[in-house]
């Protein structure tokens, strides 16, 4: 299944590919594609890893990216 | 501009007029050294003080190569050599690059909100007899709006009171305002023009056609374009690259000629073109730039990668019916017995057909100048129709049902679609019908050979003959009749794989039975797409009214995209690389080095926000 998350303060494409590999890189992620102009991410996943998936987003995100919010 | 950007902004014009105040001072008053350091690091400070304290979080963290990582460095080493002016400068010009960056960026934003301003926030509900005014995600199916001249419908549903005309620009492109009355499917995001009507919702709002447009252009950013793709991962190389080279420069040369200050310094001007940011930014913003233009003409997008695909079309394969051909039979031929008139014939036929449903009877009784109601009309289904008209028995259908009625039809055949008529069992004559090419599909398809596409092909389920007929009319050398909808798939299939490099095949179909060769070609058309929930979900590219024509402009649009995105990537690595051979040679400076730098950043965006206004 795909879900779609609004990211903020996310202003360039650098910053955008550094989280979109760190989020591509937690277990059970399929595809994490991130658009820093719509401020969107999308997620690919099966649906049993999603909210474990979810439940680890903000501490990845942070991590890689520390300006950034991922609206969940 | 948001709070953000104006303290930006603040910031840098403070740290410019201080800097210059300070550059002036320092050429002329004779003032102590150390102090000079004092007044250039205050405009230093201020234009420069996050990208230093982002730079220490980041080293703390294991992050090195990054923007703030190497603008530090930069700054800094000149600092340390007693370049001062450069360093202040350079900070304070590095700054303007990110605050036009950003206002750039939500500039592009909301010009998708502005663009897609289909939907209302607001509708007029009809609640216990009274009217309410919610937001349109409140309003509940089966539940009556009210939507007055001017205002804009709300939410997907259909008129039970009242008659007007609707602008649907927002959602077709199409400017003519549609007449609608009572008992009509109306969409979301029409403009109401004259009367006031009543509507009962169909759907909520975030399953309405507007809120599914919008969601769709907002998410194709997501699909990202192969030379997006590809830079992205070029910059990952790059930065590494360049920062690499400015620290053997540094080193190497200083060694052997001991001029440390020279070399150092060349190796800084490296650092200071080794981001790629502004490359990297220009291209998804161009896509973003083309795919807005797009939809503010009815063509929606799904991605950069398939706009980018579609300029590259060299083979456009059509769907003819309800594609290129209105999907409406006319009368093309009329071939009466002697001693029945044309007239006499069409009559009779039109006569016979008065109940039939089938297009091909819709062509007739709209060709007929003299109908007649029938007294009776038996069908058989598969054969045609008998009906008795003014006491004569007139049969209607093909030749296997008149010759099974023993009325001998004459030898030659006439082939293609038609109706065979005859009375009182003797043969009357043959009608013969075509599919009517719409108007503008010969137009269209001149238009896209013009644009550089090689071939067009049409594959039809029809016969050979029907298909043969729209091929002549329309101009199109290479057509397949015939064809089961698996056997379009296969050939669209067999198209894909041996196709030119560098190329893509577009199919192009009504999007409601054609949905495996949609997916199955390069990029799929879906036309029609309004209220074609099926077409929107299965196409790549969906062009919201019939209109053919939108195809050329499609390509037309991907390409001028496509030369934007390309202008830019060689103009901004072209300068990168030119300020790095320079800066080798010491043939150039710091000064330089940031105006190529930002400058080229700011005309890269400038030029991809030109996609925008693509018309």
């Amino acid at each position: 299944m795909k879900k779609t998350f609004r990211v903020e303060d996310v202003d360039c494409p650098n910053c955008a590919a550094k989280l979109e590999k760190a989020i591509a890189d937690i277990d059970g992620v399929k595809r994490a594609s991130i658009s820093f102009i719509a401020g969107k991410m999308i997620i690919e996943a099966d649906e049993a890893d999603m909210n474990g998936i979810i439940a680890k987003i903000p501490s990845v995100a942070k991590k890689a990216l520390p300006e950034c919010t991922v609206i969940i | 501009m948001s709070k953000k950007q104006k303290k930006l902004l603040y910031r840098i014009i403070i740290s410019l007029v201080l800097f210059i105040g300070a550059f002036i001072l320092g050429k002329c008053a004779d003032i102590n050294g150390y102090i000079m350091i004092v007044i250039y690091l205050v405009p230093y400070f201020i234009a420069g003080y996050d990208v230093l304290t982002g730079c220490f979080k980041n080293i703390l963290k294991g992050n090195f190569f990054d923007e703030q990582f190497l603008m530090s460095v930069a700054t800094v080493g000149a600092l340390i050599i007693g370049e001062y002016p450069e360093s202040v400068f350079v900070m304070v010009f590095y700054q303007t690059g990110e605050l036009f960056q950003s206002i750039a960026v939500g500039k592009s934003r909301k010009s998708i909100s502005a663009l897609m301003e289909l939907c209302p926030d607001e509708a007029v509900v009809l609640r216990n007899g009274e009217e309410e005014t919610v937001f349109s995600e409140e309003v509940e199916i089966g539940e009556t709006v009210i939507v007055r001249p001017g205002e804009k419908i709300p939410v997907d549903g259909r008129i039970t009171e009242g008659e007007s005309s609707l602008d649907m620009k927002a959602l077709t492109g199409e400017s003519v305002p549609f007449d609608v009355y009572k008992g009509l499917e109306v969409k979301a995001g029409s403009i109401n023009l004259t009367g006031i009507i009543k509507v009962e919702a169909s759907k909520e709002f975030s399953d309405s056609t507007a809120a599914k447009i919008l969601e769709l252009v907002e998410n194709s950013t997501l699909n990202k374009a192969k030379t997006e793709k590809f830079l992205t991962r070029f910059s990952r190389y790059y930065t590494p690259a360049v920062v690499i080279g400015a620290v053997l420069l540094a080193v190497i040369p200083s060694i052997i000629t001991g001029d440390w200050k020279t070399w150092v310094y060349r190796a800084l001007i490296f650092l200071v073109v080794s981001c790629p940011c502004a490359l990297v930014i220009s291209v998804p913003m161009s896509f973003f730039g083309g795919i807005g233009a797009a939809s503010k003409k009815g063509i929606l997008v799904k991605g950069a990668n398939y706009l980018e695909a579609l300029g590259k079309a060299g083979v456009f394969v059509f769907d003819k019916t309800g594609t290129l051909t209105t999907g409406e039979f006319s009368v093309s031929e009329i071939l009466p017995e002697k001693g029945v008139s044309s007239d006499e014939l069409l009559y009779l036929a039109a006569s016979a057909e008065y109940y039939s449903v089938h297009p091909i009877a819709k062509g007739i009784l709209k060709a007929a100048a003299e109908i007649r109601i029938p007294d009776s009309v038996t069908e058989f289904s598969g054969f045609g129709v008998k009906a008795e008209i003014e006491g004569k028995t007139v049969l209607a259908g093909n030749r296997r049902f008149l010759e099974k009625n023993n009325v001998s039809v004459p030898g030659k055949i006439p082939d293609g679609t038609g109706v065979y008529v005859s009375a009182d069992g003797k043969y009357a004559g043959f009608i013969r019908l075509s599919d009517t090419a719409k108007e503008n599909a010969a137009e269209a398809l001149h238009e896209l050979a013009e644009l550089g596409v090689k071939k067009s092909i049409m594959l039809t389920g029809d016969n050979e003959y029907q298909a043969r007929d729209t091929a002549e009319k329309l101009g199109i050398t290479q057509y397949e009749a015939g064809l089961l909808p698996d056997e379009k798939a296969e050939y669209v299939k067999k198209l894909c794989a041996g196709k030119n490099k560098g190329e893509t095949v577009v199919f192009v179909g009504d999007g409601i039975n054609d949905a495996p060769v949609l997916s199955l070609s390069d990029t799929g058309i879906a036309m029609g797409g309004v209220g074609s929930d099926a077409a929107i979900e299965a196409a790549d590219v969906v062009i919201m009214d019939d209109n053919i024509g939108k195809c050329a402009l499609a390509v037309k649009i991907a390409k001028k995209t496509r030369r934007i995105v390309l202008q830019n990537v060689i103009f901004a690595l072209g300068i990168k690389f030119a300020v790095l051979i320079f800066a080798g040679l010491g043939m150039t400076n710091m000064w330089i080095g940031v105006f190529a730098d930002v400058g080229v950043a700011v005309l890269a965006i400038l030029n991809a926000m030109r996609a925008m206004r693509i018309k």
